[in-house]
Parts: C-alpha cells; sequence; structure tokens
C-alpha cells in the first residue's frame, strides 16, 4: 500500500534519488517479464502512457457499437439479427472492463468518458466511416475484429496485470466475431451475383482504413519508443500491418474478392507487400473530418445527455435507501 | 422486385403460437433500438440482454408455428414476410420506445404479465409450448426483477424521474388489457388445456403492478378503458414502421440465403 504521504520531511531532492532507485527496480522488473499490478511503485510516464491507451481502446468499444448497430434493426435474419446484436453487446463488455482496468491506475471512467464527449479523447479511426450495406457488418467481423486482433494477442502479454487480464478475455470475443464476419462474407461471396458485388464493395471500402488501424508507419510513430521498453508494446506498427496483411490476403483469395490494391505483390519470402498508404486520409480522420466523426460523437453526446436525468434518478435513490437504512438502524 | 407476403393458414394453434412469436420479435426489436444509445453503459447491457431473451423466443416460437402449419413456412417468412395487417403482436410491444421510463414501464407491464403466464404454461398440454414456457418464465422472472428496480428508483429518483415515471404509467396503461383478452380462436385452446387462460391472471398481475407502484410512490390510473386491435392485426400506426425496417432485406432481396 501507499506510504508516501507519511513522510512529510523529505525534500525534493531526496524524492528524485528514491525515484530513480524505484525506476530502476521497476525496469528490472519488466525486463524479467513481471507482471506490475495496481499497488506497484511505477513511473508517472507509464502510468499516464497507460491510462491513455486504456481509455482510447475503451472509447473505441463504445463508439464501435455504433457503426454495427446501425443494422441490427435491419439484419437480414433472425439468426444474424441475434447474432449482431450479442456482437455489439460484447463491445460494450469490452468497453466495461477496459474502463475497470483505467480505473486501477486512478483514473475515473466519468473524467476518461468526459474528455472522450468533449473530443479531447481519442478512439480508433476506423469507426469514423459509414456502414452502408450489409456486407460492411461482414468485412467488419472479418476486418476490423481481425485487426483488432493482431493488435490485442501481443497485449495479452503486456506488462500492466489488469490490461493484460482484460486483453485475454477481449481477445477470445473478438476471435468469435472475427469468424462470424467471414462466415457472413462467404455466405455473401456464395450467394447472388448481387450478394457478391455487395461484399466486393465493402472490401473495397473498408480495406486501406482497415491497414489505416495499425497506426502510422514506423519513423512517425510518436509513442514506440517508452511503450516498448514498458513492455506495453511488443511489435510495431508496421510489424503488426505485414502480419495482418499477410493473415488476410489468402482468406480474400478464398472468397474470391479482389483486394483493392493494384499495387501489391508478393515478395520472396512469401510476404504480401501493399502499396502506398494515404496518410492524408488518415490524418483528416484523426483531425475530425472523417465521413462519420460528427454523427458519432453526436449520438454518444446525445445518450450521455439523455441518459441524464435516469443517472440523476439512480443516484438520488440510492442517497435516500442509504439514509433510511441508517435511520432505520439508529432506531 | 420486392418479395411478396406469404400466406399463413392460422389454425388455432398456429395463431396462437405467432401471437407469442410476434410479441417477443416487436418488443425484442424496440429493445434493440436502446443497444448504443443506452442512458449508461450497463443498461446498453442489460436492455441488449432483455432483447436477445425476447428474440431467441420469437425464434423457438416461430419455429414451432411454422411444424405445426406444415406449409414450408420457417422462421424467417413468418418474422420479414408478413405485412403489419398479418402481425398479431399485443399493441404495447410495438410502442415506440420513448423516453426510458417508458421502455421501463413498457417492460415492466409485459414482464409482470409474461411471468405468471409462463409460470402457467408449463403445464400446458403441449409438450413443446410448456418447453418454451419454462424457458422463457426465468427470462421473464429476471426482465420483471431489473425493470421493477427502476421503477421503484425511478418513481422515488428525483422530482424530474418522478413525472416521467408517473407519465408513462398514465400514457401505457390503456396497452394493458389486451394481455388479458381471450378470443373464440384460444378459448378452444384453454379448454383443451393447451393455453392458460390469461384472464385469470389479472389479480395476481394487478397485485404486483399495485405494490411496486406504490414503492415507487407512483399511481395507477383509474380509467379502465383499454385499447385493443393486436391480436387480429388492427395496429398502431408505429409497427408499420418498424417493420418497414426490419424486412428491409429480405423484402428488397427476394429468396436470398444470408
Ligand atoms: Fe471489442
Ligand atoms: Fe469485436
Amino acid at each position: 500500500m501507499y506510504t508516501q504521504a507519511l513522510n512529510n520531511n523529505s525534500d525534493a531532492a531526496d524524492r528524485t534519488i528514491e525515484d530513480a532507485a524505484h525506476t530502476t527496480a521497476f525496469q528490472a522488473r519488466i525486463d524479467a517479464e513481471a507482471r506490475i499490478e495496481p499497488n506497484d511503485w511505477m513511473p508517472a510516464a507509464y502510468r499516464k502512457t497507460l491510462v491513455r491507451q486504456i481509455s482510447q481502446h475503451a472509447h473505441s468499444e463504445i463508439v464501435g457499437m455504433l457503426p454495427e448497430g446501425n443494422w441490427i434493426t435491419r439484419a437480414p435474419s433472425l439468426r444474424r439479427k441475434v447474432a449482431l446484436l450479442a456482437k455489439v453487446q460484447d463491445e460494450c463488455g469490452h468497453g466495461l472492463y477496459l474502463y475497470a482496468a483505467a480505473e486501477t491506475l486512478g483514473a475515473s471512467r466519468e473524467e476518461l468518458v468526459d474528455a472522450m464527449l468533449a473530443g479531447k479523447a481519442k478512439y480508433s479511426s476506423i469507426f469514423n466511416y459509414p456502414t452502408l450495406t450489409w456486407a460492411d457488418i461482414g468485412v467488419i467481423g472479418w476486418l476490423v475484429d481481425g485487426a483488432a486482433i493482431m493488435n490485442q494477442i501481443p497485449l495479452c502479454r503486456c506488462s500492466y496485470g489488469p490490461y493484460a487480464r482484460a486483453m485475454i478475455r477481449v481477445c477470445k470475443e473478438e476471435s468469435f466475431h472475427q469468424r462470424q464476419g467471414y462466415e457472413i462474407m462467404l455466405t455473401l461471396c456464395r450467394g447472388s451475383a448481387a450478394q457478391k458485388a455487395m461484399a466486393q464493395d465493402a472490401l473495397n471500402r473498408w480495406w486501406w482504413p482497415v491497414l489505416m488501424m495499425f497506426g502510422p508507419p514506423d519513423q512517425a510513430s510518436q509513442h514506440g519508443d517508452a511503450s516498448t521498453k514498458w513492455k506495453i508494446k511488443r511489435f510495431s506498427n508496421d510489424e503488426l500491418r505485414q502480419k495482418f496483411v499477410d493473415a488476410t490476403v489468402p482468406q480474400a483469395q478464398y472468397l474470391g474478392l479482389s483486394i483493392p490494391d493494384p499495387g501489391m505483390t508478393q515478395d520472396e519470402e512469401g510476404h504480401w507487400r501493399h502499396g502506398a498508404i494515404d496518410w492524408s486520409e488518415f490524418k483528416q480522420v484523426l483531425a475530425g473530418n472523417g465521413p462519420c466523426n460528427r454523427d458519432r460523437l453526436a449520438a454518444r453526446r446525445k445518450a450521455h445527455d439523455d441518459g441524464a436525468w435516469v443517472r440523476e434518478a439512480a443516484a438520488a435513490y440510492a442517497e435516500k435507501r442509504k439514509f433510511r437504512q441508517a435511520a432505520q438502524a439508529a432506531e | 422486385m420486392t418479395a411478396p407476403s406469404i400466406s399463413v393458414s392460422e389454425t388455432p394453434l398456429v395463431l396462437y403460437t405467432l401471437r407469442r412469436a410476434d410479441d417477443a420479435l416487436i418488443l425484442g426489436h424496440r429493445l434493440s433500438e436502446w443497444c448504443g444509445h443506452a442512458p449508461m453503459l450497463e443498461e446498453d447491457m442489460a436492455l441488449s440482454n432483455m432483447a436477445l431473451d425476447l428474440l431467441g423466443q420469437a425464434r423457438t416460437f416461430y419455429t414451432y408455428a411454422a411444424a405445426v402449419e406444415g406449409n414450408g413456412n420457417d422462421e424467417d417468412k413468418l418474422a420479414y414476410l408478413r405485412d403489419v395487417r398479418q402481425y398479431r403482436n399485443l399493441l404495447l410491444a410495438e410502442l415506440p420506445n420513448g423516453d426510458f421510463a417508458h421502455t421501463m414501464v413498457r417492460q415492466f407491464f409485459y414482464s409482470a404479465f409474461a411471468d405468471l403466464y409462463w409460470r402457467a404454461m408449463m403445464t400446458s398440454s403441449d409438450a413443446t409450448l410448456a418447453a418454451i414456457a419454462a424457458k422463457s418464465e426465468k427470462e421473464s422472472a429476471y426482465h420483471l426483477r431489473h425493470s421493477s428496480e427502476w421503477i421503484v428508483r425511478l418513481g422515488d429518483g428525483t422530482e424530474e424521474s418522478h413525472v416521467r415515471a408517473q407519465r408513462a404509467i398514465d400514457d401505457l396503461w390503456a396497452f394493458t388489457g389486451e394481455m388479458f383478452a381471450v378470443d373464440d380462436s384460444e378459448r378452444g385452446l384453454i379448454e383443451a388445456g393447451i393455453a392458460a387462460d390469461p384472464a385469470a391472471l389479472r389479480p395476481a398481475w394487478l397485485g404486483t403492478i399495485t405494490a411496486v407502484a406504490s414503492e415507487a410512490t407512483l399511481v395507477l390510473p383509474g380509467n379502465d378503458w383499454m385499447q385493443q386491435g393486436g391480436r387480429s392485426g388492427r395496429h398502431s400506426e408505429h409497427l408499420g414502421h418498424l417493420l418497414s425496417e426490419l424486412q428491409s432485406m429480405q423484402r428488397t432481396f427476394p429468396g436470398a440465403t444470408w
């Protein structure tokens, strides 16, 4: 537990020496693949990096409910409707675990959500694209959940215990979502010409934004170094992107769909090399200019604002009940 | 090209089963509209859970209705290819979500009934219906608990939540009578021990409703005029819009597999 408040006399210099010793011991534990737990000492920058990453991840799960939620009421069969609703509900559950993981670092869900609603916190750029047809639901499961898995599997070994454990649980569900998405694509590709065209069109629209999910190319990435040293990040953006492309190309071939990248080639080692990514589009989406940024934030703000009276009622009732129970106990 | 509606031979047992399937599908669909938009993440989870339970019930009822009818229909044809006049759900189920108080009061009125009804149906002489009832009863018991807790929180929460909860009760009260109505088609099934008599459950339902409302400091309306029509396909204007959304894919792509 914390004891730092007991020693009021220690001056700043003492604390710096102490911090240096802590930092060395901390890094030694990381290097030995030990897990850092909430009550362990950790550098302020480590804490800050994790809160930022975990909360962005949580916001992504929650905002990510919207594009797929757009098809719950229109899913083409009862089986698909149930599966889609359960999937979107899983994403909400992921958001909840992740906010809880961020709270172990001293952040509060409320302030994290407020920052997101104020447009001050980021979430994954991919959710700023629209779901126009049913095939988009297939592509999102197959590729967006697929890319999320590539990013998240290494996080199951992240140095911070609560985040790593949340990821183990999340990854199991994400791989189920990915199989479900691929199965939607398979059904479309084995269906009518119109269904196959719908599948190809969805792949055309989502392919490049999905590649951007792995973040900027390695030389431009801001947080790479410290996160790597702390074993929060174990692979570079480009490494993960390459793994994803290599896994996905054969899946597209099996579906009989073509990847919308005329410049794609396979090198001698068998890696599929994609063409140049339009990073100016990525920058625009991050800056708030994607096709759906405004709609996504507006929807989350509306839910939050419309729900304010409900949350207030729940709090007021809990308060009254506590008061009544105390009064009863006093009698 | 749009897919035309199917025709269904509504023998008493087919009609009975379709009515229960339609209640579950339409109410489940309404609850699913909240997903991503609820007042708190915990309610996104809970409303989705209830929707999933109801959609699951709908699927088993439709499958059974199709089997009893024996005309080559299936769950999706029954759900996606009947028009508004062929739908047999309670009016209560199709009413728009409104605010969170309306959604919870609608759920509370329905679940307080469904819980009693499925318990009574567990002794149906029709083994399939009895089995579906046993599963549905467990689910509706949870729906009743969850919605009752919210009725109390909202009624006894803030001034605003109290006003909203009372307004929802006043608005929805006239749609509760249809749950207890019995027509000739269903009368025969009740006499044969296949269906439970909902009218017999009204006193117990009223007991539950009254107890929760009183804990919530809410008042039940005195008027007893009740709206009806859903069971025979005379719906509110809302259902047509719901169906045009629900059915859009199946209507646009006739015969496609998804
Ligand atoms: Fe997720
Ligand atoms: Fe997922």
